[in-house]
């Protein structure tokens, strides 16, 4: 009930992630490229020791592309699997509680968002979209094509 | 309390694992008290314990071994094959027990009211078959180290703090370069970064096992085999001491286990059949393990009947592995080596304990998978020797660095053959209908761009490029052609995300010095994304010319200084690996220094006995292929290649040439020289030293006379004529040759005068033996 939400901004959008998975908000500046890698993986980066790999949400939500080319960005860095994401987004707004389980939203969004969307959860700062991380890390294609 | 369980279910295990060996062993020395006593531990733990947790069959079996051996050490019992096997029942279903506590399900079900009559003094047991062990270290039984748990989790936690650590000081120094030069500031950084050098050594230690954990299995599992084929196996282990990253031990289990039953089943021959060949009716497995370099060999020798080359051949014919014409081109070790292939066994009839030949070739490819090879080595009649060789640890691997369009990549250096530049005299370059091929020294050589693989511009024209040559593990050769060439470097790698990894190209991540991330690629997988067919077995590479020598045109080499501060470099490919031993080491002994590396001594060179100084001296330990050495030296400066040209010596020497090397000139130190005049010179005369042996001793005969040969003797007996150059004997006997060797049995000697030696001090024996030989050659 009340667990702890991020409010991050990904292409102008407003949604949640839920803060448990949420390991720490850095600015990324160095971003190395991954060759052949799905169009969503940005690139690696590096946090201390460990290495990163940069998924773009936009990308990930077939919504464009994040321009990576101005230098700093922020990203929320989650763990799956034992692997470490930094998940590129455009704003990271604030931590709010949720009021309420997760219930289905009912209109219709767009495919991306529907691929990720765990469902609409009711916060003081009014209904968000909480998004599924592993869905957002997975991203739309298994490959990229060449 | 299900802690308590925890713990005592953890604690049995270990001292069950520990125990393997040392039962078997007690079996062959009932009279060996340390070994009985920590059976007889054992059982007096289980029992105190599960009086406890009220298990009572667990009690009830432990207690019956309990008196029994309490019988044999009070002296009122002597020990006899059944109640070892009846010991040992009760040690399986005690462990059986154990495992069912741990997994928290029921006992498993059985009575084991017999298996505690079988204890009763007299009662009808199994034959004991005959098994006896030759452990390192004779008749010491293996004290347990003091030991504490800890979970590979905090430890890998640790080593990932260290790896910040080690970050952080590259940033500080960067920083400090930057800065004004300030002595004591310099000077307490410095000593900063020796202890997180050191931190950091110890913390990769702390991953390494022993491979004794591997090792301690052996002795029971062929007994056990052994007694249900009906055979006799001395197993002789050695190297326990060497040690392996503990996943690593974990990842050579099994493939380990499957050899040496193959040894045992198919190998050895039943006692009958070895008398009939004119061989001891027991046969013997050794299995020892060494490190060398970045690597630990594992050599499974057995000495029965061989793999019959031929057989194997027509075998692979008829299953169709091979065509009929490309086998009679196969060479002997190619022969032998189609054992790994799927579906192709030899042995007449299946059998339970090794299958159908199916497991080969699994044999290898779970070798393979950790970056490790294996050797088949047999000759009909005489034995097979199986050699694993596997890399240190699974995490840190040497690679080489390398650029294109200004990102950097690593490629792990064990598939590397060799590297050429595209426009090097001896290779020419190729596209037929968009195929590259690199044609190297008449070889031809499937060519792929490194560039058209990552979908990347190169910065750099065709011609200007650098070939890599590749044989990725089990397959076929080809060329990668990369912008630039960068850096030797041991990288830490660790996995990559899922995403990244379904490319199929990488093989991990890794960071450099920098922190910045680097991508290690995996040879096999740019291969197939690149399009190159690779035929799976090294057989079908034929080639035109045949394989010529290898000489990369940039060669790499190890730049250092010498004990007198001369610039120095030496052939990377001839340096085995670095030792530190104290200066008390090195001796002048047979006309020159030589130098005591544990158990062997090497010839030293790059020192004389007046430059050493105290404390502890480096040196390289040198290795042709036969023979090794030491060169004494102060400090590595770096890893570096020879891309400028060599200015010859005028006369050979030591110094062969000086090239400048990272701009500044090295002298280039030729290691034929050295071999030639440290090592050839010696194994010239000994070739015809003949050492005389008492015939009638079996000591001398058995235990002896390996290593008199060893050391280059030929080896005769008194009845034989001719003059020797050594005589061996024991102590009190008289010989009248003038070169003589006497050996006692007590470690210290009689008197003053006494200069026999004692017959197990083997560096005092090989000492001796190669001072006698010195003597002749001069």
């Amino acid at each position: 009930m009340n667990e702890l939400l991020l409010v991050v901004t990904i292409a102008g959008e407003r949604v949640a992630l839920p803060s448990a998975a949420v390991e720490s908000v850095v600015e990324l500046d160095t971003l190395i490229p991954v060759p052949r890698a799905a169009g969503h993986v940005a690139g690696l980066s590096a946090l201390r020791s460990r290495v990163l790999t940069v998924i773009d949400c936009m990308r990930s939500l077939e919504l464009g592309d994040t321009d990576c080319s101005d230098g700093i960005r922020e990203a929320a860095v989650v763990e799956l699997d034992g692997h470490h994401y930094a998940l590129i987004v455009d704003l990271v707004e604030d931590v709010v509680e949720s009021l309420s389980e997760p219930v289905p939203v009912r209109a219709a969004m767009g495919p991306g968002w529907e691929r990720v969307s765990v469902g609409m959860v009711e916060t003081e700062a009014g209904p968000l979209l909480l998004v599924d991380v592993a869905a957002l890390i997975a991203g739309s294609e298994t490959k990229a094509a060449a | 309390m299900d802690d308590l369980i925890a713990d005592f279910v953890a604690e049995c295990r270990e001292m069950l694992e520990a125990l393997g060996g040392e039962i078997v062993a007690w079996e062959a020395e009932p009279d060996d008290r340390a070994r009985l006593d920590s059976i007889f531990r054992f059982v007096h733990t289980v029992k105190g314990n599960c009086g406890f947790f009220e298990f009572p069959r667990l009690e009830a079996l432990s207690h019956a071994a309990e008196d029994a051996l309490a019988d044999v050490r009070a002296g009122r019992r002597v020990p006899d094959g059944a109640l070892v096997s009846a010991v040992l029942a009760i040690i399986d279903r005690i462990g059986e027990m154990v495992a069912a506590i741990e997994a928290g399900e029921d006992m498993p079900a059985g009575d084991d009211s017999a298996l505690i009559e079988a204890l009763a003094p007299g009662a009808e047991g199994a034959a004991a078959p005959v098994v006896t062990t030759v452990a390192e270290g004779g008749g010491k039984a293996s004290a347990a180290p003091r030991t504490i748990r800890l979970s590979v989790e905090l430890l890998d936690r640790v080593m990932s703090t260290v790896s910040d650590m080690v970050l952080a000081r590259n940033e500080l120094a960067r920083r400090l370069r930057e800065s004004a030069n300030d002595v004591p500031v310099d000077g307490a950084f410095e000593r900063l970064s020796s202890i997180i050098a050191e931190m950091r050594d110890a913390i990769t230690r702390t991953r390494m096992q022993r491979i004794e954990n591997l090792f301690v299995g052996l002795p029971r599992m062929v007994r056990d085999l052994s007694a249900e084929l009906g055979k006799q196996v001395l197993v002789d282990i050695e190297g326990g001491d060497v040690e392996l990253d503990r996943e690593m031990i974990e990842m050579i289990r099994d493939p380990l286990t499957h050899i040496i039953r193959n040894s045992v089943d198919h190998g050895i021959e039943s006692p009958a059949d070895r008398l009939k060949g004119g061989k001891r009716e027991i046969g013997i497995l050794s299995v020892s393990a060494r490190q060398s370099g970045n690597q630990i060999l594992i050599d499974i020798h057995d000495d029965g009947r061989g793999i019959d080359g031929k057989r194997l051949v027509e075998k692979a014919i008829s299953v169709g592995i091979v065509e009929k014409g490309d086998a009679a081109q196969l060479s002997p070790r190619e022969q032998l080596a189609l054992i790994f292939e799927a579906g192709l066994s030899t042995a007449k009839e299946v059998t339970s304990i090794s299958g159908r030949g199916v497991g080969m070739d699994v044999v290898r490819s779970n070798i393979e998978r950790i970056g490790g090879i294996v050797e088949v080595d047999s000759k009909l009649g005489e034995g097979t020797r199986m050699t694993l060789r596997v890399p240190l640890t699974l995490t840190i691997i040497p690679a080489l660095t390398v650029s294109i369009s200004g990102q950097h990549f690593a490629i792990p250096r064990s598939a590397i053959e060799e590297i050429v530049r595209a426009n090097g005299e001896s290779v020419t370059l190729e596209h037929l209908g968009g195929a590259g091929v690199a044609t190297i020294r008449g070889r031809r050589v499937p060519e792929v761009s490194l560039a058209g693989i990552l979908g990347l511009e190169s910065q750099v024209d065709a011609h200007e490029q650098t070939l890599i040559v590749l044989r990725p593990s089990g397959g076929d050769v080809y060329a990668l052609s990369v912008d630039r060439i960068h850096d030797h470097e041991e990288l830490v790698v660790k996995p990559a995300a899922p995403a990244v990894m379904a490319t199929g190209l990488y093989a991990g991540t890794t960071l450099a010095d920098d922190g910045s991330p680097i991508l290690l690629f995996d040879p096999a997988g740019l291969a197939q994304v690149g399009g190159v067919k690779l035929e799976a077995q090294e057989r079908t590479a034929r080639i035109a010319q045949g394989q010529t020598e290898v000489v990369s045109k940039a060669t790499a080499v190890l730049l250092f200084r010498g004990l007198d501060g001369g610039r120095r470099a030496l052939r990377l490919a001839v340096v085995d690996r670095i030792e530190e031993v104290p200066v008390s080491a090195v001796k002048s002994a047979a006309g020159q220094l030589r130098v005591q590396v544990g158990e062997a001594i090497l010839p030293l060179a790059g020192a004389s006995s007046e430059a050493l100084g105290d404390g502890n001296i480096r040196l390289f330990r040198l290795n042709d292929g036969q023979h090794e050495m030491g060169y004494a030296f102060a400090e590595v400066v770096d890893f570096a290649t020879i891309d400028n040209e060599v200015i010859h010596a005028e006369r050979p020497g030591e110094v062969s040439g000086v090239s400048l090397i990272n701009g500044e000139p090295a002298e280039l130190v030729d290691a034929h020289w050295l071999f030639a005049n440290h090592v050839g010179a010696a194994a010239r005369v000994t070739e015809q030293l003949v050492c005389r042996l008492p015939s009638d001793d079996p000591w001398m005969q058995n235990m002896l006379r390996p290593i008199v040969e060893a050391a280059g003797y030929r080896v005769i007996g008194e009845e034989e004529e001719g003059d020797a150059d050594l005589v061996i004997a024991a102590q009190g006997e008289e010989t009248d040759a003038a070169n003589a060797i006497y050996l006692r049995t007590e470690p210290e000697p009689k008197n003053k005068k006494d200069d026999s030696i004692y017959r197990y001090d083997r560096a005092g024996l090989l000492m001796a033996l190669k001072s006698a030989g010195g003597g002749k050659g001069k």
